[in-house]
Formats: structure tokens, sequence, C-alpha cells
């Protein structure tokens, strides 16, 4: 779970966070509602999780709120390797 | 014989607003001063808020005194009135003040939305010729990558930087050490002076600079009275980001010139969290867009049951076709409909709606607003349809007061939209016996994405720049939520193969560059593209295989 974690915090980070921009990102950051990853962005972190973890999340379950933090996300890739399994 | 007067909605606003032909008219002065003057000084103008729940307030004596105090400061670095002042923020204070400022001095406001990558940004600075940008720190590392690009751009200006953080060339400017000033000199604009420069995307070429005047508060004033139906003691709620003409038309110009409170919530989307804050600031008239609504249909009616929103008294939509599903919804939710405006960057005002009282038709636009000409075009003959249900062009006869002058530095794109005298959208449409508009599609390769304009150049333009991409296509595909999103189709160049690696790296790449809204949400890596025998790629060919719809003519397309 935790390098699941530091995974997806790594990559939201490097691909959502400006170099001038010091706005701290943890696990529990809101994301969406924080303006950080807007619904549009939201898409490419959707197929980077899926990509990296060999899952397919479904338009119904991929809602902002379950992007918002990165904990949420974590919960949400976790469910869907276990429905896999 | 008597002759009846009857005044036109703009002669309405002219005498309530005071103008006089040819007098002075400041937009500044108008959202502001006036407001004061009114009796209305101590009155919230803003109440604003961030997504952790910071809250400021400022009054319209409080707009008054900090919109003299900036444009004070802005005159003091030698920026000069028809300069084009950029403003590049988050939906923060200074990006609502900053606007009236600019205007306040006579600078050309040019706000561009701050999900904007450098290359976007860069774009729209080289054709403006900007000659200062007001930006927010976080922002920073974008301007000053394309500084050295642009020569014409003098001041670079952050109103957020923490002490010791910017650069000798940079400057610091934070509202609240500005010293005070009671009074400042307004510069005397007209009715034709020029005053915000929207930036619009079309099917060709770079995106064009919409040029707008100070008279178009006599549009954007009445229009806000009467669809948006703002009175006195509205709280008023503006989904859209001042990057877009929506959220200057209708998020500062509009209600302020009618003197109304309205609360901006500088957030990413959650829906718990809007509901609460119309719950907490008691909202009155909400304008969203139909990807919002939508959105929030996603999560249901019981969410909407949780809140006390029985302060909504009328509630508006804009942006791109509200479909049906998203008015009857609305209904149930909230106990009444979402009337749907129509309108675009060029127009500056609201030209065919729903107006308060009107039965509304789910899925239709509704009727152009009293003042406003508009016809469905013929394409072939440039004549009126006068048959029901006929699909043509949205037209409207040129002369409305908030009517784009040009297109910044491109006299022959502004002419290419006009046909026999009728000013054309770009969207076509039909018209039924009652004389609803009814929206069918845009008649060009512009994609129309959660209600922004994204040009498919720009994006196989960028896309061209990646290694591995030997061409592209930009097309619209379609998408429940956002109406259209971009997809890509792309053919490699020797030595790349197709991966998903690959389409998320070029994906991240366009979202960088130019915006999250111009990123393909898919890209489809392919053999070839259709081209003419000339080798001009057929995007409608691509298009029409998007949307299941027949792909036409094809028999000048080039034979592989």
């Amino acid at each position: 779970m935790d390098d699941l974690e530091q995974v997806i915090l790594a990559y939201v980070k490097r691909e959502y966070i400006d170099e001038d921009d010091n706005r701290e990102v943890t696990p529990t950051t809101p994301l969406i509602s924080g303006g950080i990853v807007d619904s549009f962005s939201m898409v490419s972190l959707k197929r980077f999780v899926e990509k990296k973890y060999d899952i397919q999340i479904p338009d119904a379950d991929a809602s902002t709120a379950a992007f918002d933090t990165v904990q949420k996300i974590v919960a949400l890739v976790e469910r869907f390797r276990h429905a896999k399994v | 014989m008597t002759a009846t007067l009857v005044e036109s909605s703009w002669e309405v606003a002219e005498r309530e607003l005071g103008l006089q032909p040819g007098g002075p008219v400041n937009i500044g002065w108008f959202c502001t001063d006036r407001i004061c003057e009114m009796g209305r000084r101590d009155v919230p103008a803003l109440i604003w808020e961030d997504f952790r729940g910071v809250e400021r307030t400022y009054t319209f004596d409080d707009l008054r005194l900090k919109t003299n105090a900036m444009a004070r400061w802005l005159r003091g670095l030698g920026l000069e009135p028809g300069d084009r002042i950029c403003l590049f923020m988050d939906r923060v204070p200074e990006l609502y003040l900053g606007v009236l400022a600019i205007l306040k001095m006579g600078g050309v406001a040019q706000p561009l939305f701050s999900a904007f990558g450098e290359e976007s940004l860069g774009t729209r600075l080289a054709d403006a010729g900007t000659a200062a940008i007001i930006t927010q720190k976080k922002h920073l590392s974008k301007v000053r990558k394309i500084r050295d690009t642009l020569p014409a751009l003098r001041h670079v200006i952050v109103v957020d930087a923490p002490a010791g953080t910017l650069k000798e060339s940079e400057l610091d400017l934070t509202l609240d050490d500005l010293p005070e000033c009671q009074s400042f000199d307004v510069h005397p604009t007209t009715a034709e002076s020029p005053s915000l420069l929207h930036y619009t995307s079309g099917t060709t070429g770079q995106p064009k600079g919409a040029q707008h005047v100070h008279g178009s508060l006599v549009a954007q004033y009445i229009t806000t009275k009467r669809v948006l139906d703002l009175r006195d003691d509205d709280i008023y709620w503006c989904n859209a980001d001042p990057g877009w003409v929506t959220g200057t038309s209708y998020g500062i110009i509009g209600p302020w010139a009618c003197g109304a409170t309205q609360v901006v919530l500088d957030a990413g989307f959650n829906a718990e969290h809007w509901y609460a804050f119309i719950q907490k600031h008691r909202v009155t008239v909400w304008y969203s867009a139909p990807t919002a609504i939508r959105l929030l249909m996603r999560e249901g009616t019981d969410l909407v049951r949780k809140f006390d929103l029985s302060s909504l008294r009328h509630l508006c939509s804009v942006g791109e076709p509200l479909n049906p599903e998203a008015v009857v919804w609305g209904q149930q939710a909230f106990g009444r409909p979402f009337h749907d405006t129509f309108w675009q960057t060029e127009t500056g005002c609201i030209v065919i709606t729903n107006l308060p009282g009107m039965p509304v038709k789910p899925g239709s636009m509704g009727k152009p607003f009293p003042g406003i000409t508009a016809c469905v075009l013929d394409p072939q003959t440039n004549q009126p349809i006068t048959e029901t249900g006929r699909v043509g062009l949205i037209a409207l006869r040129p002369g409305w007061p908030s009517m784009l002058r040009g297109y910044w530095k491109n006299p022959t794109a502004y002419e290419k939209k006009f046909r026999n005298g009728w000013y054309i959208c770009g969207d076509r449409a039909s018209v039924d016996a009652d004389g609803y508009f009814w929206f069918v599609g845009r008649d060009d390769d512009v994609i129309n994405t959660g209600g922004h304009l994204v040009g498919p150049f720009e994006i196989e333009s960028a896309l061209l720049e990646h290694p591995a991409v030997a061409e592209s296509a930009a097309v619209a595909k379609p998408d429940k939520i956002n109406m259209e999103v971009v997809k890509a189709f792309v053919t490699l160049k020797p030595g790349f193969t197709p991966s998903s690696d690959l389409e998320l790296e070029i994906m991240n790449v366009i979202r960088k560059r130019l915006s999250p809204l111009a990123m393909p949400q898919e890209i489809e890596f392919v053999a070839s593209l259709p081209k003419t025998r000339s080798g001009k790629i057929v995007r409608r060919v691509l298009r029409a295989q998007e949307w299941g719809q027949p792909v036409g003519d094809i028999s000048t397309l080039m034979e592989e």
C-alpha cells in the first residue's frame, strides 16, 4: 500500500505541480477540489494508474470524488486489483 | 395619429446607465465608483472563498479604492492607454479587481486561462504584443520559460510572491500593501475605446484575439438584468473563469454594473462542496455550464437533498447546448429548470436565450434576446431559412453593442465571419414554429469541450513537435460529460511503435504545453490519415467515424 501511495504521489507531484508552485502535496491533499488536477487532466491520471497497475477502472467508478486524493486513488486501485484476482 | 415609441433594450440600458451619445464610458468606473455613488458603497461586491474555506470580502467601496490603487500603480510603471495587459491567474480577487483596474487606466485587459501551458500562453502574448502580465507565483515558471521570446513584454508582475523569491526583472504587487487611492483620474474612454482582448480558437491557424470595447457594457448590463434576472438583493454565483468571456461579461462586468453581490469559489469541482457553498452564501442566481450540471447529475439527487438550497430562485447555463435530461434533472433537483443561453466570445453578450418566465423547451437554446436579430442562414444561398425545422447557420444582424470590433491584427479572419450582411456564429441550428432555436452542431472543425472551443490546428502543431509523431489530426469525439473531447489520430515516424506508454507521454506533453482542455483524451495510432489528392488531411472523415455518421463525398480523397 505504501509503495503504491508513494508511486502515485510522486507521479502527481511530477506531472501536475509546476516548478515554482511550492504547494505541499500529501496523500490527503485534495487534488480535484483543490484545483491541482482538473477534470480533464484526471483522464491522464486515470490512464497512468490503469497502465501502471494493469487494471481498467470503469467510467462509473472514475468520479472526481474517487480521484480527489492520492489516498482515495490508492483505495480505488486496490479495489480493482483485488477484483482482478 | 400618434406614433408609439418603443425603447430598444439597448436604449433602456443607455438611459438607466445615464450614457450620453459620444460621452465617456469606462467599464471600470461603472462597476465601482458609480455603484458607490448610487448608495451601495457598503454592499459586498465580492465574497471570495478558496477550497480550504478561507474567505475574503470586498464591498463596492473596497472595489473602488483597490482598483484605483492598482490602476495608479500600473500607470506608474509607464503602462499607457491601449497597452495590452495580461491577467494570468486562478480565480483570486486580484484577477477580478485587476480587470477593472486595467480598464480604469485605459489599458486593454487580456485575461488568459491559468491552466494554459507555456506554448498556449506564449502564442497569445506574442500575437497581442502584450506589454505586461500579472500572474501568481504558481504560474510564474511558465512565464519565465517564454519571457525571452517576447520582446514587447516589459513587465512581469506577481501578486503573491513571498519576499525575496522574485528575480530582479520581476515586480511584486501585493494588493493590500498599495497606498490608498481615494480618487483616480479614470481614463476618458468612450463607447468605441478598446477594453478586453479575449482569445478564441478557429479551425485554421492560431487563436485569434477578439477585440471588445467599453460600449459593450450596455449589452452586458441589460442582459444581466433581463436574462440572469439579477436584482439588488441577489447573491449571484457564476461558475465561469474570467480567463474566458463568460467570466468577464457575466463574472465581472454585468453583475457589478448592476451593483449585485457575487460569490466566487476558487476551487476545483466537488459536488458536495458546491452545494455547501450555495447553502452557506444563500446563493439566489446561479449561472453554470452543462458540463458542471452533468457532473452534478452523476452524483445524484440524494446528495442535493442533504443541503438547504431553497435560496436558489433562478438558474442559467452556458457553454454548450444543454441537453434535455439536464434541464429535467435541474427541475427535479432544484425545483426549477436551468435556462439555456447561447452566445460566444465574439458576441460579448447573450444573444439567444430562455428569458425568465418564458416556457422552457428542454434542449432548446431559446429565442433571440430582444434587440438581437437572429436567423438560420441557408449555407448555399446565404438567405434566411423560413421553413421551420430546416438546419442552417446561426447568423446575427451586426450592430449590437458588445459585438467584437475585429480580430487583433487579423482583418481577413474578421471579414470571413460575415455573409450577405450577417455575422456567422459558426454553429448550425434549426428554428421551430414558435421561434425557438435548436442547436445541431458546429459548422467547422473546432472542438467544443466542456464549453470551451479548442482549435485542431493548435493541437496538431503541438503534436508534431513530439519526436515520435509524423502526422496528426485532432477531431471532436462525443463525450457524456463534456459533450465533446479531443481525440487525436497519429502516424508515427520510423523507429517508433504504438504503445500505451507513448500515448500517455504524448497526452501529458500536450496538457502541459497547451492546456488540459487541448489534451487528447484518446490517441489512436494509425498507419495513414485520410488526405485529399493535394495532400491535405481531411478531418471530417475521422470526425464522422467517431460520431457514427456518414463520411460524405470521399471521391476527392487520395487512395492509399
